[in-house]
């Protein structure tokens, strides 16, 4: 049997929406299966007490929101500096040759290597060699390495997108190269900068197996970036898989989700807010 | 006080030291993971590690074909049922769609891959698996069937995007040229905008199987981690990157040298397939 080319058409499309469909479905699935299971044990009981421990996963989660906090702040105090220098100078700075072609290239594949392995070197590295033992630093350096390649490439791309023409502007007044960087690209690049550093925040948050690895997992309340740690992601797998508390996971869980999309939410708003401003500056 | 001129000299300087470090992580990544790869490699062997089939550290057995095979297995399935999906779905968005739906769907699509590995995990654990353990009938249902399902979730979105960029990228006239000549819009869609698109396609399939292959936390939540080889869509497996996170803490001397090994392993597979998908991008762009 010949089947026309109409009938073939609509047979196509039904699939397509269908693929689209359950793309969607999945999506909505996973949030509303964590948030709705998980929402019933969140209280502020919840989250301002520490996990107690044991099979049970008594207890809340105060410490982990802390371990959180804690490694979001001290990876992107890190981060920032590290990854806008380099994007500055790759965007600026660096002559278009092999050499540059080389080290761009292997940056991106280094933001391919599995979190895993970043966990590993970290463990080898920051862990034993540097004795900084299992810590928050420990866990912090090792997604400073692991997002590094990212932030680089987010931050250049935004400066690559600042007219060539403010720049030779600048230059014109008698302005050094690097004020015209400081002064005028970079305050123009401002909102893509800054859409990659919550992107990477919403990933340390998310990262769990490189913290696994690195960050020794006690669950007591940290002091300091040299005290051991439990974020709350790390936080989710273990009661999962040590603990048969699964409605504390999904709450935990449903803490986590939130976080993200609020994070997502703020990149959006940012993004949109600061572009328009920028075009209603010009 | 420094001059200004004297700051703009100084500043080129440091731009560079930062500019690099990226690529000194990376070497020193490779030369650390090598570096306590070694005692195993020297003890063992790479051979008898990597197509080993017994995985008894306490035995000094350190075979890891079982965990090679497990974590290519997973990725496979999982592709086989991500990469249908995301291609229809990234035709509906670049074509198909109203701009209406699209406004909708993309940011949804997008969301996902902003959700933590462990939260996939975790509704695969108490929500997929125990499906999977009523139909199949043994276990708590943890199987290459929930991993690879899981997996094809998590790796959706990344395959969607660049599938959908790479198609909205084609030049107007390919899609112009089809229709005047009296194809319908889906044979438009079939015969020329996919087939024109599919270095990208490719690209965005092959940067999925990186990702697929180095999830962890996901992996040992869902998968049952028995170092056997997978016998069937519902046996357990135990993936590369699982061995690592699940033995890492109590691993000592050549035990751990090994996992180091399962790292470089890792670490090699995905430098290979990341370059081939990098590659596959650049022809397109000549």
């Amino acid at each position: 049997m010949r089947v026309s080319p109409r009938t073939t058409e609509k047979l196509a499309f039904g699939a397509i929406w269908t693929s689209g469909a359950i793309a969607v479905l999945v999506l909505l699935f996973l949030i509303g299966y964590v948030v709705v299971r998980g929402a019933p044990e969140i209280s502020p009981e919840f989250l301002f007490t520490p996990p107690r421990g044991g099979l049970g996963g008594e207890g809340g989660i105060s410490s982990c929101i802390v371990s959180t906090l804690w490694i979001v702040v001290v990876t992107m105090l890190l981060l920032t500096p590290l990854g806008l220098g380099a994007a500055i100078y790759m965007a600026e700075y660096a002559p278009e040759n092999r050499l540059i072609g080389f080290i761009r290239y292997s940056v991106e594949l280094l933001a391919g290597v599995p979190s895993i392995v970043f966990g590993l070197f970290g463990y080898a590295v920051f862990v034993t060699v540097m004795s900084l033992h299992f810590s928050i630093l420990s866990g912090a350096l090792t997604l400073v390495c692991l997002l590094l390649p990212f932030l680089t490439r987010t931050a250049e791309e935004a400066l690559r997108a600042v007219p060539r023409a403010q720049r030779e502007a600048a230059l014109a007044l008698g302005a050094t190269k690097w004020q015209v960087v400081t002064r005028v690209v970079v305050p123009a690049a401002m909102p893509g900068i800054i859409t990659g550093v919550i992107l990477c925040i919403g990933r340390t948050v998310s990262e769990s197996a490189p913290l696994f690895v690195t960050m020794g997992g006690s669950s007591g309340m940290p002091d300091g970036i040299m005290s051991p740690g439990r974020t709350l992601a790390v936080h989710v797998f273990y009661l999962a898989m040590e603990t048969n508390a699964l409605e504390k996971a999904l709450a935990t869980g449903a803490v986590l989700v939130v976080l993200i999309l609020v994070t997502n939410l703020l990149t959006n708003w940012i993004s949109t807010r600061l572009q328009a401003r920028m075009m209603g500056a010009r | 006080m420094m001059s200004r001129y004297a700051i703009d000299r100084w500043s080129s300087r440091v731009v560079l030291a930062f500019g690099v470090t990226s690529f000194v992580v990376l070497v020193v990544i490779a030369a650390f993971i090598f570096r306590e790869s070694l005692p195993a490699l020297q003890e063992v062997g790479l051979f008898r590690i990597l197509f080993g089939t017994d995985w008894y550290p306490s035995n000094d057995k350190f075979g890891i074909l079982t965990m090679v095979v497990g974590s290519i297995v997973v990725t496979i399935v999982s592709l086989g049922i991500a990469v249908p999906l995301s291609l229809g779905a990234a035709v509906l968005l670049a074509e198909v769609a109203p701009p209406r739906v699209r406004a909708l769907v993309r940011p949804a699509v997008e969301l996902l891959v902003g959700i933590p590995s462990v939260v996939f995990g975790l509704v695969g654990m108490v929500a997929l698996a125990p499906l999977i353990a009523d139909i199949s009938g043994k276990g708590s249902g943890s199987s290459v069937l929930a991993a690879s399902i899981v997996l094809a979730v998590m790796v959706l979105p990344t395959i969607t995007s660049i599938s959908e960029d790479a198609i909205r990228a084609l030049p107007r006239t390919y899609k112009e040229g089809a229709l005047a000549l009296g194809a319908t819009h889906w044979q438009t869609i079939w015969r020329v905008l996919v087939p024109a698109a599919r270095r990208g396609i490719m690209a965005g399939a092959i940067l999925g199987t990186g990702r697929a292959i180095g999830e962890t936390m996901a992996m040992v939540m869902v998968i049952g981690n028995s170092p056997i080889f997978p016998t069937g869509l519902f046996s357990t497996a135990r993936t590369l990157t699982g061995n690592i996170a699940v033995e890492i803490a109590a691993a000592v001397g050549i035990h751990q040298s090994v996992l180091y090994v399962t790292g470089l392993v890792l670490f090699v597979l995905v430098m290979i397939i990341n370059s081939a998908s990098l590659l596959a991008y650049k022809r397109r762009a000549d």
